[in-house]
């Protein structure tokens, strides 16, 4: 029962393809309104260096961005439980930045860092989207701690450190953990979607490739690059997930019950 | 494990005098709470749910400051004077069983060794030797709460607070857990203050009983339990303990009916 359940997604894939590649033919729709699933395996074929370089942009962005959110995200959300003051000048900021829509502030992005920058851009526009989740979640863990833990730390005369360190920031692991799997997903929506409003030819991630095969027509070539960014978004959510999970497993109740 | 005899109050250790706390909402939580406890005294502290029992615990772990009043030491505790074990096992789930332990040891930045070796042998003396290695997921109510203690006795306290530790345990793990108690204190010597909803329990580990009454909470009664230690359950049996318990369950319930302080509800 349990292989099954594992399999289950496996087998539904190859049904959806199957039927997919199935329809298509029978119904003989042309390949640049819907190309079937072997004309996207032989365009992804057809150009993989171009591709794998445009992925590997787009990843090194999204990891940087993501790397630069959980480093931000933590840092102020520390900052945050220890003053107040600090808190409730910025969050409205923060919330601000995290409800404007992004695509919204792409444009004035791009012409503030320039249109040969598009790759600072997508920096900054993924770390926009990618930062709040973790600043979010890590402030509420931080505030999380065990009231009776608090008063024990207090009791033994720990300093504000040892509080961090040996207790609040274990608090808030899996909180942070949880606004890293957010993030994760979002810094690469961001990345794509800098690329996309930039629009001019001068990027070179897998967005961009999406925007010049749709130029051209190349509707197979667009489901391959689209392809990708699927697979980069599920392994970048499958590693943060094997990170929750190996860091929560012998304690957390959330990780802890899982076979 | 032997338990040594009740000690007296000719030595006094820590003394409450006119303690008050309101809180900022107005709400009168005690009012002139005055007691002595006795250097190695076994105290129990008896009264009903929100009768201001744990306040009095916190005050006296310096984690609430007093209204009204001070509290008065023979010898103020020094870093880790003061052990306190809560209703709950309060046990960090990240850390090992060991490391909880060792936590009060690892904040006073004692050396490693030290404090592993100290931790060790509290283990084995609390039965848990067995699970140093094990997370509190892991363990269960009983064996947590056995943790807790173990932690809270790992500064050598001179003082040791215990704020209704066994209330969520089954009556077996409980009556162990008291046994297992009365030893380390006669081993120890340290001072307890053991807050209690339990007459049984608290006539069955204290050497006094004070009887608090609610709203505000405030001392009803303050009863000597002149049973002979070391205690067992054979006492359980004896009539001179269904008598102590008789007359400390008649406080309580008179305490119950005492009118309650106008102000103990809201404010003034």
């Amino acid at each position: 029962m349990s292989a099954l359940r594992r399999l289950a997604p496996m087998i539904l894939g190859v049904i959806v393809l199957a039927a997919w590649e199935g329809g298509v033919r029978l119904l003989a729709i042309p390949a640049f309104v819907l190309p079937p699933p072997s004309a996207v395996v032989a365009a992804l074929l057809a150009d993989p260096d171009t591709l794998g370089l445009s992925l590997w942009f787009t990843l090194t962005v999204t990891l940087q961005a993501f790397a630069l959110a959980v480093a931000g995200g933590v840092a102020l959300a520390i900052l945050f439980t220890r003053s107040p003051l600090l808190a409730s000048a910025l969050y409205p900021y923060a919330v601000i930045l995290q409800v404007t829509p992004v695509m919204a502030i792409a444009p004035l992005l791009l012409v503030w860092v320039g249109y040969e920058r598009v790759d600072l851009a997508q920096l900054i526009l993924a770390w926009i989207v990618a930062f709040f989740p973790i600043l979010g979640n890590t402030t509420l863990g931080l505030r999380s701690a065990d009231a009776g833990l608090r008063d024990l730390f207090r009791l033994y005369g720990a300093s504000k450190w040892q509080v961090l360190w040996r207790l609040e920031l274990p608090s808030a692991l899996p909180y942070l953990l949880a606004g890293m799997k957010i993030s994760g997903g979002l810094a690469l929506i961001g990345a794509v979607v800098a690329e996309f409003v930039a629009g001019s030819g001068t990027g070179s991630g897998l967005a961009w490739r999406i925007v010049d095969a749709s130029n051209r027509l190349n509707t197979p070539r667009m489901f391959a690059a689209l392809a990708l960014l699927s697979l980069l978004g599920i392994a970048l959510f499958a590693v943060l997930s094997l990170v929750q999970r190996l860091a929560l497993r012998r304690w957390h109740d959330s990780e802890a019950g899982h076979p | 494990m032997g338990q040594g005899p009740a000690p007296s109050l000719e030595t006094p250790f820590l003394e409450l005098r006119g303690i008050s706390k309101r809180y900022p909402n107005g709400t009168l939580a005690l009012t002139d709470i005055s007691m002595t406890v006795g250097e190695g005294e076994f105290l129990a502290i008896v009264g009903a749910s929100g009768c201001g029992k744990s306040t009095i615990l916190r005050h006296v772990a310096g984690l609430v400051t007093p209204s009204a009043g001070d509290i008065r030491w023979s010898r103020a505790p020094a870093a880790g004077g003061i052990g306190m074990v809560f209703q709950e096992p309060t046990l960090m789930p990240w850390a090992r069983i060991q490391d909880n332990v060792r936590l009060p040891l690892d904040l006073a930045k004692v050396p490693r060794a030290a404090a592993d070796a100290r931790v060790t042998a509290l283990l084995a003396q609390v039965g848990l030797a067995d699970f140093a290695q094990a997370y509190p997921r892991e363990l269960s109510g009983g064996m947590k709460m056995r943790a807790s203690i173990a932690r809270a006795l790992v500064t050598r306290p001179r003082l040791l607070l215990m704020d209704e530790p066994f209330a969520a345990l089954d009556e077996i793990t409980r009556q162990k857990l008291n046994d297992d108690l009365l030893a380390l204190w006669g081993e120890q010597r340290f001072t307890v203050l053991f807050v209690t909803h339990s007459v049984y329990e608290g006539v069955y580990l204290a050497s006094r009983a004070i009887v608090m009454a609610p709203r505000p909470g405030r001392i009803h009664a303050d009863i000597p339990l002149d049973l002979p230690y070391p205690r067992d359950e054979a006492l359980r049996t004896d009539a001179r303990y269904a008598a102590a318990c008789r007359q400390v369950s008649l406080a309580l319930a008179d305490a119950m009916r005492s009118p309650s302080h106008p102000s103990g509800e809201t404010a003034a």
